[in-house]
């Protein structure tokens, strides 16, 4: 299979591989990795003839406040379970069960919302589709380009550059592509208003 | 023809080349849209007059009722000047082309040279229409069809030169003349050189590509060059170029029937008449437009390539060969 | 060919083709820097016809945004009809009837042959031959005929649902369909006669704007471009998606590269697709042409998916993320023309502007998709 060859390669490199069920997803190799190694994942892969497909970006504007929406929410449920616990054992009579010392609840710095660059690779002769993700944070969404490995990659970055602005270090030319030149603006934002 | 004055005769022949050029591009036009319908599987214009013969009538008059408009950063005396100039050597090659064995404006002794040095002329107007409109597809359609029309010009006058060796003469008349029946037509191998087919081959091809029709259309090649040397005129600029074209189209086929075909004697040798020379005319006419529709274009190199690896070579060898047989017979 | 650009003593000029030209069939615009009549550098510009449709899938309901489909490529709107319903179905689960199956493929290779007729016709417009323009017409109006009885529409389809398709197909069109068949296999040779075979044809496409398998793989060309570059990919083969599995067809191949390649590359799809016709016809199922059980609000769960299907012109992908709400979180579009006009630069450069033209044309560019 292909596929674990080239989980083999890309894992040195990677925060996170995993293999996907392909008749659910539709890619057979999910691939999560910081933003400055997208460089070397395009060589291995372009090493091991991919080409590819398209790339992408998705804003993920207000993500970190839902997960600590949910994390409250489990916190909460939890405590309360804990709690009906508590009372159930009180209730019969058995003493309280180990609490499990909670860490402490730290209000922490808010994270950052982030941009995710997804690269999708593809195969000629053997279908083997791989998914290259990276998270750049949204106010410095910067990351190395990767068309000096896929020439193709230029106008790809160039419509992501425009739809999001993301900042492809390296990139030839970034001026508004599909959009209008004169546009400032980056429409598939979340936080974007006509 | 004498017993009147000379300035009617002027007149009269001033007249009729402008009224039967004008007529023969709106014949032309309406010709080629039914040619092309019908080997389209259409039926072509039908709504303008019957079977829509008023259609390129309808269509003149739009032309001429539209504004002349000169592009601002044109050269305006080129831009002007032009049209008029194809226009002007379209109808001085009309003087000496011999409708009937009468009916010819000036019965000329160098009547082909004439003929020939007003054609290129033409090559002139396409030059100035491309550089004079300040648009770079006209000025590179203009240079093509300077470069195309140098390099058919030159089997082209190499046959013609054969040719005036078999026959011996520059009186197109005479030329005529001398084929009275089917047999007598200079297209076949027993009149004159065994190359005669040849030669037919090459000054047809040729005519084709002097007059700018397709395949070899590079000066207008419209998916490449927008419409060429005619990019930025309208109205009866554009309209002068479109009568200047029919004509040199009529012009060269008429010469291909005059030179090779008989021009306007009968093929049984019955009664010659105008009437034969524009049968003959009109079939090779349609059979550019057959070609026209069927072909698609050269590129410049194709072109190139063909005048002067093909055509002039074989035109060379035509010469060599037909003044070999003319010295050993 | 001549040492071009490097010296500077060549004086070059930039010549526009488009945004309103007649070779580029739409408003594309090619900026070509030329020397005489040679490309030193050929780069296109995108965007005159932008309607940033990833946008709007963003704040329409899973079915509202089909329609949209049908406008990124309107010359096999069908094609973008599956690619995006095939999405959907397998985000949500959806399953589809087999009939429904038989019947996508059979529409979906009907609009691929009117695809791939019209380009013909517009190809050799190209090239200057007006007259196939006006056959092609001829034969791809039956097409247009037979989908618009089933379909409701003759260019901007709008048939696929999310579990099968809207309409049932009728004995008319079976018929119909056989008949366009038994027609178009007595017209290919016509075809192959008249242009194909033409001599002045031939010597503007073979070895002109030659297209190496590297260079497809670099920049991601698929469909006819890559295939007529040797390379035998066809996600219909590659990934069956819906009934293709079950057929019988082969994927055409040509070594060259060059425009020939490409352009006899379409001619055999017309043939092998007449064959995935009348399979689909002779095996077609009875059955329903809905899944049973599909929601009202199609609300796939989180995660994000990804389908590919064969378009007239490449393989169309959509990725699609999901947050579980009734409208897609994100929505991207792969069309296959982007990644295949993107090598127009580097396989122009140094051509005869004829041939870069021939070129352009054999890439069988539709606008609207690429610039989505």
């Amino acid at each position: 299979m292909k596929s674990t060859a080239v989980k083999q390669a890309l894992s040195s490199l990677a925060l996170r591989v995993e293999e996907c069920d392909y008749a659910a997803r539709g890619y057979h190799l999910n691939v999560t990795i910081p933003p400055e190694q997208v460089v070397a994942a395009a060589e291995i892969l372009d090493r091991e003839n991919f080409f590819l497909e398209a790339v992408t970006g998705v804003d993920w504007l207000g993500e970190q406040e839902a997960l600590a929406k949910e994390a409250a929410k489990a916190a909460a449920a939890a405590k309360k379970a804990a709690a009906e616990a508590a009372k159930k054992a009180a209730e019969s009579g058995e003493p309280p069960p180990e609490q499990p010392v909670a860490p402490a609840a730290t209000p922490a710095e808010p994270v950052e919302d982030s941009f995710e660059v997804v690269y999708d690779f593809n195969h000629y002769p053997q279908l083997c589709r791989v998914v290259i993700r990276t998270r750049v944070p949204r106010h410095t969404p910067q990351l190395p380009t990767i068309s000096q490995v896929y020439p193709g990659a230029n106008w790809h970055e160039r419509e992501t550059h425009d739809f999001f602005g993301i900042v492809f270090e390296g990139h030839p030319d970034l001026s508004p592509f599909l959009l209008p030149e004169d546009a400032d603006f980056h429409p598939l934002r979340k936080d974007y208003q006509p | 023809m004498s017993g009147y004055p000379e300035i009617f005769r002027v007149l009269a022949y001033i007249v009729g080349t402008l009224a039967f050029v004008g007529l023969n591009a709106a014949f032309l036009v309406w010709l080629e849209r039914k040619v092309a319908g019908h080997i389209q599987r259409r039926i072509g214009p039908k709504e303008v007059g019957p079977f829509g013969i008023i259609q390129s009538l309808a269509d003149g008059i739009k032309l001429m009722s539209k504004q002349l408009v000169v592009p601002e950063r044109a050269d305006g005396l080129l831009y002007r000047l032009a049209p008029l100039m194809t226009m002007t050597t379209a109808i001085m090659v009309f003087v000496t082309i011999p409708f009937g064995p009468a009916l010819v404006a000036r019965d000329l002794n160098l009547g082909m040279l004439v003929i020939f040095a007003f054609a290129s002329v033409n090559v002139l107007a396409l030059l100035l229409a491309g550089w004079g409109s300040n648009n770079k597809y006209s000025v590179i359609s203009a240079t093509r069809a300077v470069s195309q029309n140098v390099a058919y010009e030159v089997p082209m006058l190499i046959t013609v030169a054969t040719m005036v060796m078999i026959v011996g003469t520059m009186n197109l008349n005479e030329i005529v003349g001398q084929q009275g029946n089917l047999l007598q037509w200079k297209i076949f191998p027993w009149n004159g050189s065994v190359m005669l087919p040849v030669a037919f081959l090459i000054f047809f091809i040729c005519a084709l590509a002097e007059t700018n029709r397709a395949p070899f259309d590079l000066g207008e090649a419209e998916s490449e060059l927008v419409a060429g040397f005619h990019t930025e005129y309208g109205g009866m600029g554009f309209g002068l170029f479109f009568l200047g074209e029919y004509a040199y189209v009529f012009v060269g086929c008429a010469l291909t029937s005059i030179f090779f075909l008989g021009g306007w004697q009968c093929p049984l040798g019955w009664a010659p008449g105008v009437h034969w020379l524009l049968i003959k005319t009109y079939l090779l006419v349609f059979v550019v437009m057959w070609i026209r529709w069927t072909f698609p274009r050269t590129t410049i190199y194709g072109l190139l390539n063909l005048s002067w690896k093909v055509l002039v070579p074989f035109a060379l060898v035509n010469l060599i060969v037909t003044a070999a047989l003319l010295k050993v017979f | 060919m001549r040492p071009l650009a490097a010296d500077p003593a060549h004086e070059t000029f930039i010549l526009n083709v488009g945004p309103q030209h007649p070779a580029t069939h739409g408003a594309l615009r090619v900026k070509l820097t030329m020397d005489g009549e040679y490309i030193v550098e050929a780069e296109p510009v995108l965007g005159y016809i932008h309607r940033m449709h990833e946008k709007m899938g963003e704040n329409r309901s899973y079915p509202q945004f089909m329609p949209n489909t049908g406008r990124l490529d309107y010359l096999s709107a069908l094609c973008y009809n599956h690619g995006y319903a095939g999405v959907v179905e397998r985000a949500a689960g959806i399953e589809v009837p087999e009939r429904a199956e038989y019947i996508r493929v059979v529409t979906v290779e009907l609009n691929r042959i009117s695809s791939h007729l019209l380009w013909l016709g517009a190809f050799v417009l190209d090239l200057g031959g007006f007259t196939p323009l006006l056959y092609v017409m001829d034969d791809r109006e039956q097409i247009l005929d037979l989908l618009e009885s089933v379909t409701g529409s003759r260019l901007t389809y709008c048939y696929f649902r999310f579990g099968g398709v809207y309409n049932d197909i009728d004995d008319d069109f079976i018929v119909g369909a056989r008949n366009f068949v038994k027609r178009m296999r007595e017209k290919l040779p016509m075809y192959h006669n008249l242009v194909s075979k033409n001599i002045i044809l031939r010597q503007r496409l073979e070895g002109i704007g030659v297209i190496s398998p590297e260079m497809c793989r670099k920049y991601g060309a698929t469909g006819p471009v890559a295939r007529g570059s040797g390379i035998a990919y066809d996600v219909r083969k590659q990934e069956p998606y819906s009934v293709y599995s079950e057929l019988n067809f082969d994927i055409p191949v040509y070594e060259q590269g060059d425009s020939m390649a490409r352009y006899l590359v379409r001619l055999d799809e017309i043939e092998q697709s007449l064959r995935i016709v009348e399979q689909g016809l002779d095996k077609m199922p009875e059955g329903p042409v809905m899944a049973a059980k599909v929601p009202k609000a199609v609300k796939p769960p989180k995660g994000d998916y990804y389908f590919a299907a064969e378009a007239a012109r490449g393989a169309f992908g959509v990725r699609l993320v999901s947050d579980g709400t009734t409208t897609p979180y994100r929505l991207k579009l792969r069309s296959p023309s982007f990644s295949n006009v993107s090598l127009f630069g580097e396989a122009a450069r140094g051509l005869l502007l004829a041939d870069a033209l021939a070129l352009f044309g054999s890439l069988d560019l539709v606008i609207p998709e690429i610039d989505r």
